[in-house]
């Protein structure tokens, strides 16, 4: 393996400032050296300390508990229904979310919650920029978890390149060999958690550890483990670049008054070494140091200005801030700054944030807007359904003395989790009689005994006589449950016959 | 080609074909796509051991794992019959009135007598059952041969002028084509049969044809013409025509008479899905 470190004259190793140690980092990623295809360079992050790195690993641990923990929370729901409050139940086609049970049928609530997530995604980007890609995106944490793991077993940038260099001996070896079974083991608990959102997790685990659970999750398991393993260990950045739509899109939605981790170069230009005793006027603060490449996981030189490959996380600025600190000159040169700020201030104005713009008024009243019609929708979400069909095959039936027959297929749902007796009547029509198959002939509103979590086919038949029947008719079928005063009617219509 | 050529701008070796001074370069596979390559025929070879693959005369080899899709078929069957045999028995068990009153076996003998249809029935009655001309209506309230569960377990077993000793038996006879009648008479009686399902006809020709009905027609479908079910004779006053309700498809029928023929079911499906059968019949609407 070789080492790529591209060494020109102004940007020979050695001392930058007074006490910073110029890196030999290259954005390996940047613009100039990019081309349509070429194989990856690897990248060598090396640690950074400071608030934004505190802040990604509280990010880490927070997101990884929630991932961890939340299928072992139990809720309960009553005998016969499952006591986990998360819970994708393929096999019975429920999903259940603490206190919320969503049946196929109401996938439209899936479909608000992605609705929901993606202006929650805007709207984040549209004021903080890219917080989610630089903090809390799956491909982020697993593969900053990866670089942890090989920091602590090969050693920190330098040492890195160094062991990647090196022959074949029993060190390199021994530490190739621990890294890739602790991210074996890591991958593995990944995969193993993903499928107790789909299973009791405490059968499954148990099943899992005697071998007794099934082909199938044994392969989801095995699926998740490979894909944790190569996208944290091997593909890392190349996911974001390559394979992630969202820095795209983001690219198209961003705006000037967005904040994003920003060079400033108004301040940082002209760049420079600096030698001590030397003074800061007809320059900017920027030593060139290259301590901002050498710590980002992304390749590229935030200098180079906005980009699509840089996920906003901020190490870059802990890396500046530290160097900033040893030569005496004012924090943040790097910084969550906006790309307006830096045009103001370059033109002598004072800076300011915008966070009211018209895309942050109209994501947040879409934000809200969603939200409030998912809340009303689940606070008033009916335990009992109707759905009704009408026969189309035949349409309608004829009957000896002129009569007009129509057969409706009714589904009674009862999303509770006990037995109830709804009671089904039909309305708003002049019908010679209504037969419902299994009760016979009907005159006023019927029981209908409807198990737990189930649903009831019913079919259900309308006469009307020949010397009633209009050319259209409308008619009501009403299920209402008259212990709990709730209640659902369904309009259908009566065919009366082809047109003559 | 005695001596490789090594092209300068690429250092890739060329095919040594040139056309119009344009050289073709021999570019290696990438190795991930040569590697996968072989993996690939490698995998071949492995999956000719184990799964059949080979064809011969008038067999094929049959691989290590003894593979056969239609064994599986019939396994899977197989394992969906023993996992409905106890309802299946229950059916089998139960009167034909107390599947109506069981929720449960009701929406068994319905969900299984909706397939058995549409295998076995929906060629000729329609899918939903609505019939088609000579092809009875099983939706309406309108029986030949009587529309209580009994009647029409009956009927699915034994058959109309099916080739079963127990079939259903009724023949309505030709009066034209066998010259029994003469046209004009015919030409009579259609008037007739058009007055006693409450349309306008020709009173001289319904004058003319009322002793013609009694003596030729009145045994089969009663002197008021309101058919009979021990003969499978259809009531002529209803709205309902099996074979059209114009003076001309009347004509046909006495003319021709025509009689369909449904095959007997007894001895093709099993007792149970006879029972789901009538069952899903009589629930399509005109069961009595």
């Amino acid at each position: 393996m070789t080492v790529h470190t591209v060494i020109s004259p102004d940007k020979r190793p050695g001392l930058a400032a007074e006490g910073v140690v110029r890196s030999d980092a290259a954005a390996t990623n940047s613009a100039a050296s990019r081309k349509l295809y070429k194989s990856r360079v690897p990248i060598y992050p090396k640690e950074a300390e400071g608030q934004y790195r505190s802040f990604k690993w509280a990010m880490m641990a927070f997101t990884l508990s929630i991932y961890y923990v939340v299928p072992w929370l139990r809720w309960d729901r009553g005998a016969g229904a499952p006591n986990q409050a998360v819970l994708v139940d393929l096999a019975h086609e429920r999903f259940y979310f603490f206190f919320i049970e969503i049946w196929p049928q109401e996938v439209y609530y899936i479909t608000g919650l992605l609705i929901l997530s993606a202006v929650a995604l805007f709207l984040a980007n549209a004021l903080f920029g890219r917080l989610w890609c630089g903090f809390s995106c799956p491909q982020t944490v697993w593969t900053d978890l990866f670089i942890w793991v090989e920091t602590k077993i090969e050693g920190d940038r330098n040492a890195r390149i160094r062991l990647a260099a090196a022959p074949w001996n029993a060190n390199k070896i021994a530490r190739r060999f621990s890294k890739h079974a602790v991210w074996l083991t890591i991958a593995g608990a990944t995969g193993g958690a993903w499928v107790f959102y789909y299973n009791d997790a405490p059968t499954l685990l148990h099943q899992l550890m005697n071998g007794t659970a099934s082909l199938g999750i044994y392969s989801a398991v095995a699926g998740l483990t490979f894909t944790t393993y190569t996208l944290g260990g091997f593909m890392r950045e190349q996911v974001c670049t390559y394979m992630c739509p969202w820095p795209r899109i983001q690219a198209a939605m961003t705006d000037t008054e967005a904040l994003s981790v920003t060079y400033r170069r108004d301040r940082g230009e002209p760049r420079g070494s600096h030698k001590k005793g030397q003074g800061w006027e007809g320059r900017g603060s920027c030593v060139d140091c290259n301590q901002c490449v050498a710590v980002c996981p992304m390749g590229i030189d935030i200098r180079d200005g906005a980009q699509l490959e840089c996920i906003n996380c901020g190490l870059c600025i802990d890396a500046c801030d530290d160097v900033m600190a040893k030569i005496g000159q004012p924090r943040r040169l790097i910084a969550y700054d906006t790309e307006a700020n830096i045009l103001r201030r370059q033109s002598g104005e004072a800076a300011r944030y915008r966070f009211v713009r018209p895309r942050t008024i109209l994501y947040a009243g879409v934000l809200a807007a969603v939200s409030a019609i998912m809340l009303v929708t689940l606070t008033f979400r009916h335990t009992l359904d109707l759905d009704v069909v009408r026969d189309r095959n035949p349409d309608f039936v004829r009957l000896a003395d002129g009569a007009i027959r129509n057969g409706y297929t009714l589904k009674l749902m009862n999303r509770t989790n006990r037995p109830q007796t709804l009671w089904l009547g039909v309305t708003g029509i002049k019908a010679k009689h209504i037969k419902v198959i299994g009760d016979g002939e009907i005159t006023e509103p019927v029981a209908m005994r409807v198990d737990a979590d189930r649903v009831r086919t019913v079919r259900v038949l309308i006469t009307v006589a020949e010397s009633e029947l209009h050319s259209s008719h409308e008619l009501t079928f009403v299920l209402s449950d008259q212990a709990r005063g709730e209640s659902r009617a369904v309009k259908a219509i009566f065919v009366p016959g082809a047109a003559q | 080609m005695s001596k490789k050529e090594i092209d300068d701008v690429s250092g890739t070796q060329t095919t040594g074909h040139e056309w119009d001074g344009i050289k073709e370069l021999d570019t290696p596979m990438p190795r991930w796509w040569l590697g996968l390559f072989w993996a690939t025929i490698v995998w071949a070879i492995g999956y000719w051991i184990v799964y059949p693959a080979w064809p011969g005369i008038s067999s094929y080899t049959h691989g290590l794992l003894d593979h056969s899709q239609r064994d599986r078929v019939t396994a899977d069957v197989a394992s969906l019959k023993a996992a409905r045999a106890d309802r299946e028995k229950a059916l089998g068990r139960a009167s034909l009135s107390d599947i109506q009153t069981n929720p449960d076996l009701l929406q068994f003998a319905m969900a299984a007598g909706k397939t058995a249809f549409g295998d076995n029935c929906a060629g000729c009655h329609g899918a939903g059952g609505q019939g088609a001309p000579g092809y009875p209506n099983l939706n309406d309230d309108v029986w030949l041969w009587g529309g209580k569960l009994g009647d029409i377990e009956h009927t699915i077993t034994v058959g109309v002028r099916s080739t079963s000793p127990q079939t259903r038996q009724s023949e309505m006879p030709g009066f034209g084509r066998d010259g029994i009648l003469k046209p004009a008479q015919i030409d009579d009686l259609v008037e007739y049969v058009v007055h006693v399902s409450d349309r306008s006809a020709d009173a001289g020709a319904v004058r003319r044809a009322t002793p013609l009905f009694a003596d030729n027609c009145a045994a089969c479908h009663g002197p008021a013409g309101r058919g009979n079910r021990t003969m499978g004779a259809p009531n002529l006053t209803d709205n309902e025509w099996e074979y059209g309700s114009t003076r001309d498809a009347i004509k046909d029928q006495i003319w021709n008479g025509h009689g369909g023929v449904m095959p007997t079911w007894g001895g093709r499906l099993s007792p149970e899905e006879i029972k789901a059968l009538a069952v899903y019949v009589h629930s399509l609407g005109g069961g009595e």
